[in-house]
């Protein structure tokens, strides 16, 4: 018996606060974001949906014609339930922009700002969208209104990572590198300002320097230096933050859901991505995979079409421009391909199950077309509630 | 015979995730692996994708050969790590053996491969530069196997250009110095004609605007582009005269019904129904892939197709997609 993921058990669980999608590219983690939280507020919750780099005609669904770090109101759900959706993009450098602001001293935020390499981390630099997705989920969380908080349920799509794992190590990798030896390292010249360093650190410090200094050329470290320095105020604030969202992503407030393709690779990834949340205490609510294929005429297995479209091709011609046994054979072939790949996706389900039968499942069939207005992210939503 | 990609040393292959860009990246591999000649395949991503799409062992940072092309050629293999990048970096450059110990303990070396935006890519394709212009008897290098071409498994679209842009950012931030020099010289590599971008799609809709996204942005940067590749593209198996039949409204389903009752299937609502529901799902398809074969035609680029293969992807199956894009790249 395969365990069931019960989507609406999870919305109506008022003890929920986060639910992140993730899994690897393309396979619908925005969709299912977007479905989830539609379901979500139409059933009476107060939502937000934070996505990443939706597709133009989803993004227009949602009201997010253009790129919008601030929530804006959904008006095309729902609302008879009491509940609310709003929808926002992340904007990383924007997000980046107000972690400065807010946590650099005044007269330094703008030195930051104006900081070359800072500018080039916060707009064009891999990584840097894995950390603020979740700075900007901790905001989002941290947000209150008429003194409680803004949103009771806050969805979080994920960014087309290297691997699924990237975000979930971000808070970590910060943390670590905050409390590493090389920060240090970065920050000692500078702090200690002109020549006089040299006297004080450690033979160890100062020949890495040189070295780092032989590599980077002098201009470049002292450039990286005088930067680190600078986000030297602020570096207390990131880490709590990225300390208290990852606490946060173990909560027992937050809902993992895995999507896959059922297709042996997305799987592999979605089998992995599942140990790992597991490793790491993270609540998993379940796999959603996506885009199954399904045939109008499941009886009719792909062979037994097969066998009927060669008998088709044999039975005599109609008089006329009308239909013709050989289009009748051609139609049993188009549903004998569909079939064979529903069967692949069946057995390749069938072996995620196998190797993890405890972990609640969902599918979610492939729709004809692209799923981008609100009245199909509600159908997909019906087939996440099974 | 000549080839469309002629003086081409380094193919980068990206679209959306999922579209088949590891896929095609080993066929184009393999296609351009012909006779005598040494082809490098790389992945960036750390995620042993060609191990997965080749059934070969893990790789790591040794080059090792993955495949053979249908042209008779050899297809080596290689998964990039960052680490192993810089440390070889430094060794080549600056004979930094033991510093790159020190550095090491410092946390240099783990803050510049998973901590640092940004400069994990640099080393990553600074892997990739080194392969694309390695000489014969450099010392230094781990290997010294010398390529006619390098294929790279890229990252998505999405991501693309950041990935591909990170050393004009990094040549603006250094200013002068070595990592200046060895960031424009990556820049002048991939800007010139000896690079193409390649891009994977499938006829779907969200596949092919970040096709045309990438586009836009690849010119802007400017990175020269190589093909369009649509990949698992479907012959149609129902044939025109059905679906003209089938897209019109007054359709009569007593002829299918009858031929289906002929063949001693059980005719009922279900089959009947469900049949035409199935045709006019394909009717409806391929309204939508012709509008992005338009879609994609207006790029004015070269169009390579790849057919879907139905039983997924093995040997064979990447062997049939190799030897049909080495046809279609052969210029007659
Ligand atoms: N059930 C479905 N049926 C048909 N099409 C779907 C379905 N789910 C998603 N799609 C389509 O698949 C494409 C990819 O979906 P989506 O953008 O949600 O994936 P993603 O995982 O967020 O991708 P990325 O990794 O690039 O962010 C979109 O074109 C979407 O419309
Ligand atoms: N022409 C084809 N026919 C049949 N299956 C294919 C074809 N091309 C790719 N596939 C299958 O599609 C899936 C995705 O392919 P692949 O891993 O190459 O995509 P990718 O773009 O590299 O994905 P990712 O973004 O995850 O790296 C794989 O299961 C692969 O076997
Ligand atoms: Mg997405
Ligand atoms: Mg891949």
């Amino acid at each position: 018996m395969t365990a069931v993921l019960d989507v609406d058990q999870l919305l109506a669980d008022d003890s929920v606060h986060t639910i992140v999608c993730c899994g690897s590219g393309g396979v619908g983690k925005t969709t299912t974001a977007a479905a989830v939280a539609i379901r979500a507020a139409e059933q009476g919750r107060t939502v937000a949906v934070l996505t990443i780099d939706p597709a133009r005609r989803l993004a227009q669904a949602l009201g997010l014609e253009h790129l919008d770090n601030e929530p804006a109101p959904v008006e095309s759900i729902d609302s008879s339930a009491g509940g609310s959706l709003d929808a926002m993009m992340l904007d990383m450098k924007r997000t980046f922009d107000e972690v400065v602001l807010r946590h650099a001293d005044p007269g330094k935020a703008q030195q930051i700002l104006e900081n070359p390499f800072y500018q080039a981390v916060s707009s064009s630099f891999a990584g840097t969208q894995e950390y603020m997705a979740m700075e900007r989920l901790g905001q989002l969380h941290a947000e209150q209104r008429d003194g409680r908080a803004r949103w009771d349920l806050i969805v979080v799509d994920t960014p087309p990572s290297r691997s699924a794992l990237d975000f979930l190590d971000a808070p970590k990798r910060l943390g670590s590198f905050l409390d590493g030896r090389f920060i240090r390292l970065m920050m000692s010249p500078a702090k200690a300002g002109g020549r006089a360093y040299l006297k004080v650190v450690s033979v160890g410090v100062n020949s890495v320097t040189a070295v780092m200094s032989k590599i980077l050329g002098g201009q470049f470290l002292k450039d990286a230096q005088t930067f680190v320095a600078a986000l030297d105020t602020m570096f207390g604030g990131f880490r709590e933050r990225a300390e208290q969202t990852y606490a946060l992503l173990g909560d027992a407030s937050t809902a993992f859901l895995v999507v896959a393709t059922p297709e042996r690779d997305a799987l592999r990834e979605a089998s992995y991505f599942a140990g790992r949340l597991g490793e790491e205490g993270m609540p998993l609510a379940g796999l959603v995979v996506n885009r199954v294929q399904r045939t109008h005429v499941p009886s009719l297995k792909e062979a037994r079409a097969e066998v009927a479209a060669e008998a088709a091709d044999e039975l005599p011609a109609r008089r006329g421009k009308g239909w013709q046994p050989g289009d009748t054979a051609s139609l049993l072939r188009l549903h004998a391909d569909l079939a064979a790949t529903a069967a692949r996706h069946e057995a390749a389900i069938g072996r995620f199950t196998a190797a993890h039968p405890t972990i609640p499942q969902v599918l979610v069939g492939a729709a004809a077309h692209d799923v981008n207005d609100i009245a199909q992210l509600r159908e997909i939503g019906d087939e996440l509630a099974g | 015979m000549t080839s469309d990609w002629d003086g081409v040393r380094l193919h980068i292959v990206t679209g959306k995730g999922g579209t088949g860009k590891t896929t095609v990246a080993a066929a184009l591999a393999m296609s351009l692996a012909t006779e005598g000649k040494r082809v490098l395949l790389a992945e960036v991503e750390g995620r042993q994708g060609i191990s997965g799409v080749l059934d070969v062992p893990r790789l790591g940072e040794d080059e090792v050969q993955v495949a053979t092309g249908p042209g008779g050629g050899q297809v080596m293999g290689l998964a990039v790590d960052p680490k192993a990048a810089l440390l070889e970096y430094l060794q080549m450059f600056y004979k930094l053996g033991m510093a790159g110990g020190m550095l090491e303990r410092f946390g240099v070396v783990d803050f510049a491969t998973t901590v640092a935006p940004g400069l994990r890519d640099v080393l990553l394709i600074g892997k990739v530069y080194e392969a694309v212009r390695r000489r014969p008897g450099r010392r230094g290098v781990r290997q010294d196997q010398v390529y006619d071409a390098v294929v790279l498994d890229a990252p998505p679209t999405g991501r693309v250009g950041q990935f591909l842009a990170v050393n004009q950012a990094m040549s603006g931030l250094a200013k002068v110095g070595p990592v200046k020099n060895q960031a424009d010289s990556i820049n002048d590599l991939l800007q010139s004609d000896q690079t193409a971008v390649h891009l994977v799609t499938l006829l779907e809709e969200m596949p092919v605007q970040e096709t045309v996204d990438a586009v836009a942005e690849l010119r802007s940067l400017p990175l020269p582009l190589g093909a369009v590749v649509i990949n698992q593209e479907r012959t149609p198996p129902a044939d025109e005269h059905a679906r003209n039949l089938l897209a019109a409204n007054d359709f009569d389903t007593a002829p299918l019904a009858d031929d289906l009752g002929e063949l001693g299937l059980r005719v009922g609502p279900t089959l009947v129904g469900g049949l035409v529901q199935t045709g006019r799902d394909l009717v409806d398809r391929l309204d939508l892939e012709q509008q992005e074969r338009e879609t994609i035609a207006g790029l004015g680029l070269p169009t390579y197709h790849l057919p879907l293969l139905a039983d997924g992807l093995d040997a064979g199956g990447l062997l049939q997609l190799a030897t049909s894009l080495a046809d279609q790249e052969a210029q007659v």
